[in-house]
């Protein structure tokens, strides 16, 4: 990339953040109530962009971390627990169980980790309503309390919006630091050639088992956020669909892109919303939306920006080419 | 900070209730309901029943010379989704909110509808909700803990049945009805033979019902939806369990009969709400539903529409539309269908929000609903 | 004793619609690495159609005709043509969420222009029970048992004994090869796809008078078939009746003698043991590893 171009990208970033932090001031409580979800989903669909986008790993366990988040998030804090305190411990039970999950992937390949996810986020719906003595069954948890973050209360919808936010933005950070770090080059070594990574001398098992376990911890920090936003925690939410909808979110995005999930969660939280004008047939809009856009670029919404700027660059080199070309015959 | 938000409150409640004031200007009502996902099929019969109530009032010129304008939005069944929705129609000042029907989302919603001062009309029947206090909560149908006891009495007083097999699908419905009677039975010194969860949509309920024939119970309780109702008393028939079978509205009602044939024969139930109640006022109701969708509806589409006659009602009780006195003028009236026949039934709120009206117990005869025994009104 | 015998039989009953279901999404996968996530949507649709043929006033029969020669249209030439076409080559993932979408719409669609509630719907066999064993077994669950194995033994036939079937596996195992060698790869793709949606308009009829014609049916059913796919072998069409009657079974099973409210773990942990030590399935052949 150019030097110019980076710059564009590095203003537009800019803008961009700062439209998510004022534009939003103004907004009704429904907008930030919206909103915030939306960057609760954008963190667990980049868990799982990272399972599966970067280490090559399908997962339908996203939507199950995000419950055992909300849940820890949910137990915690109504017995008095800081947030904080609740998603420290959220962490390491998300990563033990992810790692330890990722042990099957190990045996065998390819859909079959998808299956046993599959198994583990029906089992974990099964614990969630059935467990009532830990989780309150399907009455559910409710009045899950709002943190105070370094003494400001978040109780109501923007300061809430602006932990999200900043939890997205934190979250953006070190993943983003990860890619570029060893650790994320072995992780699209093993995505692209498994047995290449391995005659390189990457563990591949060790790789493997680390990208799923560090998807699934962040599927629980977006649970952790997800208690107090609805402050309300039941098993339903919880069930295959979310992480059917996750995984809908990396691929529509873009998987394997850094930005695929926010455009992903973009497409699953707020587009359904602004298709209500449509009343009755606003889904039906928006599985045609979906559909049309997969068939149109298969590889998500960042698949066309990619295709149009190889493309792009592609023309520039051949015009620099013809440039060379008819000066070179200028000069003959 | 309190004083600032009932400031804001207050001017909030000015303003709107200026605007109000320019009569002419339809009222607005907001409805959130489960119209796809699980509940999918509870949210639309609310909503019908809601529609064909303001399409009635409408046609005779709305409520104090105003008509009636409902926006329905999808909680899409999820609780999360329901709370972005209220929070919408809250944001848009309606007079009163209407839904939604799962507990759940009522428990994440109610809050919010209670700080805005907005009276929420809602389709939960869990015993819980109209308990902790919210002022501003009504129900449409009875709450388990006013049903279930009535159903453990008909057991204990009418069968003398000292063993009872309980069979509840594991949603909220189903599991808050299961706590309530178990706790009825305990008070009565009746033993839970059997405690059977089941799916909803479940298809193949021979291992429950092997698990019934096995405790061999004086009587058993059903609490699972129409079509599981429906293959359930299937598989008992078939695997010849006789015990007197008692549920509640989704056990007995025609779309049962329907489905399940002959093998409904005999079963049950109290029933709070339905269309198959002997009330002319009910049966000329299902009459304009069936005109007007093609299909019966099931207690919600009842539900919905009288919380529309319920917002009528209490407006012209007090001869104005006052969004902040809503609640308090709903609490302790008593609406009769002398003065407004599309009630169907006399219905009294109490201080709480819920309701006291007359219920019914029926028994499936030769594949008809036939009351038993009218269960009165209390007060 | 007979209790167990009863449990079994009731499980094979319910298990044979999963099996009939499976069958086609075993043979997408089979043949063109589609994972069809609006299964149960493509069973829950043509009993729809074949409603509203009815509700114009056609007989009974022709509504099932119309409704499977309209499925084949549907769920066959224009499922093939308008989604899968484009994005075969990108991948199972795109495709799989793509018709993920596709269930949405399914769904949608009937519950706006049909209804929300369920419909009874006519049944093709006799109502009724016969007696086996001493123990009382439905009609319908027979007359899907049977479709269930018919399919499947006619379509292992065509695709191992017949020189159309061979040019299909031919065409879904290597379809640069295969074309080399001249097999028509598209129209033996083209063709699964039919197949599948005949099947699917067949356990409509099947299924729908004990389930109901309700738009949220096809989840169950879907999900249900998914695993009993994974179980019995995806790879394989007979895999298909062996997952399904074993989750049947199994579900049953469980709910009689380890937790009613935990029935549906118990597959799921036969599942992930399936997948521990026998990841090719019960009937399934073992999969190259593909890398």
């Amino acid at each position: 990339m150019s030097k110019h171009s980076r710059l564009l990208l590095v203003a537009l970033a800019i803008i961009v953040i700062a439209g998510l932090i004022i534009i939003p001031m103004n907004f009704n409580r429904y907008g930030l109530y919206i909103l915030s979800q939306w960057a609760v989903m954008t963190i667990a669909a980049m868990g799982l962009n990272l399972t599966l986008g970067y280490a090559g790993q399908v997962s339908l366990a996203q939507g199950a971390f995000v419950g055992i988040g909300a849940y820890g998030a949910a137990i915690l804090t109504t017995h008095g627990w800081p947030l904080i305190s609740a998603l420290g411990l959220v962490i390491v039970i998300c990563f033990i169980v992810g790692w330890l999950l990722g042990y099957p992937a190990l045996r065998v390949q390819h859909h079959y980790l998808a299956f046993v996810t599959l198994a583990f986020s029906t089992l974990m719906f099964l614990v969630f309503r059935n467990e009532s003595w830990l989780t309150n069954g399907i009455y559910g948890i409710s009045n899950i309390p709002r943190p105070e973050i370094f003494g400001f209360p978040t109780r109501k919808p923007l300061p809430f919006y602006y932990l999200c936010l900043g939890s997205l933005g934190l979250v953006t950070l070190a993943m983003w630091w990860l890619i570029r770090s060893p650790w994320g080059r072995a992780f699209m070594a093993l995505r692209e050639n498994p047995i290449r990574a391995q005659s390189l001398g990457i563990d591949t098992r060790r790789y493997t088992l680390m990208a799923f376990a560090i998807g699934s911890a962040l599927g629980g920090i977006a649970g952790v956020l997800y208690a107090p936003l609805t402050q309300y925690v039941d098993p339903v939410p919880f069930n295959l669909q979310l992480s059917l909808d996750l995984l809908m979110m990396v691929i529509v995005g873009g998987s394997g892109f850094m930005l695929g999930p926010f455009l992903g969660a973009m497409i699953a939280v707020l587009l359904p919303e602004w298709l209500r004008f449509a009343e009755g047939y606003y889904l039906m809009l928006y599985a045609a939306a979906v559909i049309a856009l997969l068939i149109y670029s298969p590889s998500g919404i960042l698949g066309i920006l990619d295709r149009y700027l190889s493309s792009r660059r592609t023309q520039a080199a051949s015009a620099l080419r013809a440039a060379a070309q008819s000066k070179l015959e200028a000069a003959r | 900070m309190r004083s600032i938000i009932l400031a804001g409150l207050c001017s909030a409640a000015l303003l709107t209730g200026a605007a109000y004031a320019q009569s002419g200007a339809p009222i607005k009502i907001a409805d959130v309901a489960e119209l796809s996902g699980g509940g999918a099929t509870v949210g639309n019969n609310w909503k019908n029943g809601i529609d064909l109530a303001v399409e009635e009032i409408n046609a005779k010129g709305g409520i104090l010379g105003r008509k009636i304008e409902v926006s329905h939005a999808d909680s899409q069944s999820n609780p999360g989704v329901a709370r972005a929705q209220v929070q919408k129609a809250l944001d848009g000042e309606p007079y009163v909110l209407l839904g939604p029907g799962y507990s759940g989302s009522v428990k994440v919603t109610a809050p919010l509808a209670a700080e805005a001062g907005i009276t929420q009309i809602m389709g939960g029947e869990a015993a819980e909700l109209t308990q902790a206090g919210n002022k501003f909560l009504f129900r449409t149908s009875f709450g388990q803990q006013s049903s279930m006891p009535k159903v453990a009495k008909y057991i204990n007083d009418e069968l003398k049945a000292k063993s009872v097999a309980v069979v509840w699908v594991n949603n909220d419905f189903g599991r808050g009805g299961r706590d309530v009677i178990t706790k009825e039975f305990n008070r009565l010194g009746i033993k839970v033979a059997a405690d059977l969860s089941t799916e909803a949509g479940q298809a193949d309920f021979a291992a429950d019902v092997s698990k019934i024939k096995a405790a061999a119970p004086d009587a058993v309780f059903i609490y699972v939806n129409e079509e599981e109702s429906a293959r359930i008393l299937k598989e008992i028939k078939r695997q010849g369990v006789t015990a007197p079978l008692i549920g509640e509205t989704t056990l007995v009602g025609q779309k049962v009969i329907e489905l399940a044939g002959d093998a409904a024969n005999g079963a049950r139930g109290h029933v709070g709400l339905t269309t198959d109640a002997p009330v002319e006022a009910v049966k000329a109701f299902r009459d304009r539903f069936v005109k007007k969708y093609n299909y019966v509806p099931d207690h919600n589409g009842l539900k919905g529409y009288l919380a529309i006659y319920m917002v009528k009602a209490t407006t012209e009780k007090m001869g104005k539309v006052d969004s902040k006195a809503f609640a308090d003028t709903l609490h302790g009236l008593t609406i009769k269908t002398s003065a407004e026949p599309n009630i169907l039934m006399d219905v009294t709120f109490d201080q709480n929000g819920d309701i006291d009206r007359q219920g019914f117990l029926v028994e499936v005869v030769e594949g008809k609903q036939v009351v038993k025994q009218v269960l009165p009104k209390l007060n | 004793m007979s209790n167990l015998l009863d449990l079994i039989v009731a499980g094979l009953a319910t298990g044979a619609i999963y099996a009939l279901v499976a069958v086609g999404f075993t043979l997408l996968w089979q043949t063109s690495q589609t994972i069809n996530f609006a299964q149960g949507e493509f069973v829950m649709l043509p009993a729809f159609l074949m409603l509203a043929v009815m509700h114009l006033g056609a007989p009974f029969w022709l509504a099932v005709l119309v409704g499977i020669a309209l499925s084949a249209l549907l769920l066959g030439l224009a499922f093939k043509m308008l989604l899968v076409d484009p994005m075969l080559r990108h991948g199972v993932l795109p495709l799989a969420i793509a018709t993920m979408a596709l269930a949405i719409g399914i769904k949608e669609v009937v519950k706006q222009f049909f209804s929300a509630e369920a419909s009874p719907f006519p049944s093709i066999v006799p109502v009724g029970d016969v007696s086996i064993l001493g123990r009382a077994i439905s009609l319908q669950s027979l007359g899907v048992l049977a479709v269930a194995i018919l399919a499947v033994v006619g379509l292992t036939t065509l695709l191992n004994r017949t020189s159309l079937g061979h040019q299909m596996q031919a065409a879904a195992q290597n379809p640069t090869v295969a074309r080399i060698i001249g097999v028509p790869v598209e129209r033996m793709i083209l063709l699964t796809f039919l197949i599948n949606a005949v099947l699917v308009a067949l356990a409509s009829v099947l299924i729908t008078p004990i389930y109901l014609a309700k738009f949220s049916s096809g989840e169950v059913l879907g999900q249900a078939a998914f695993i009993a796919a994974i179980v019995g072998g995806f790879n394989q069409v007979r895999g298909a009746i062996a997952g399904g009657l074993l989750i049947g079974v199994v579900d049953n099973l469980a709910a009689a003698y380890v937790s009613t409210q935990y029935r549906a773990a118990v597959p799921m942990l036969l599942l992930i043991l399936m997948i521990l030590f026998r990841p090719q399935g019960l009937l399934g052949r073992a999969e190259e590893r593909t890398v």
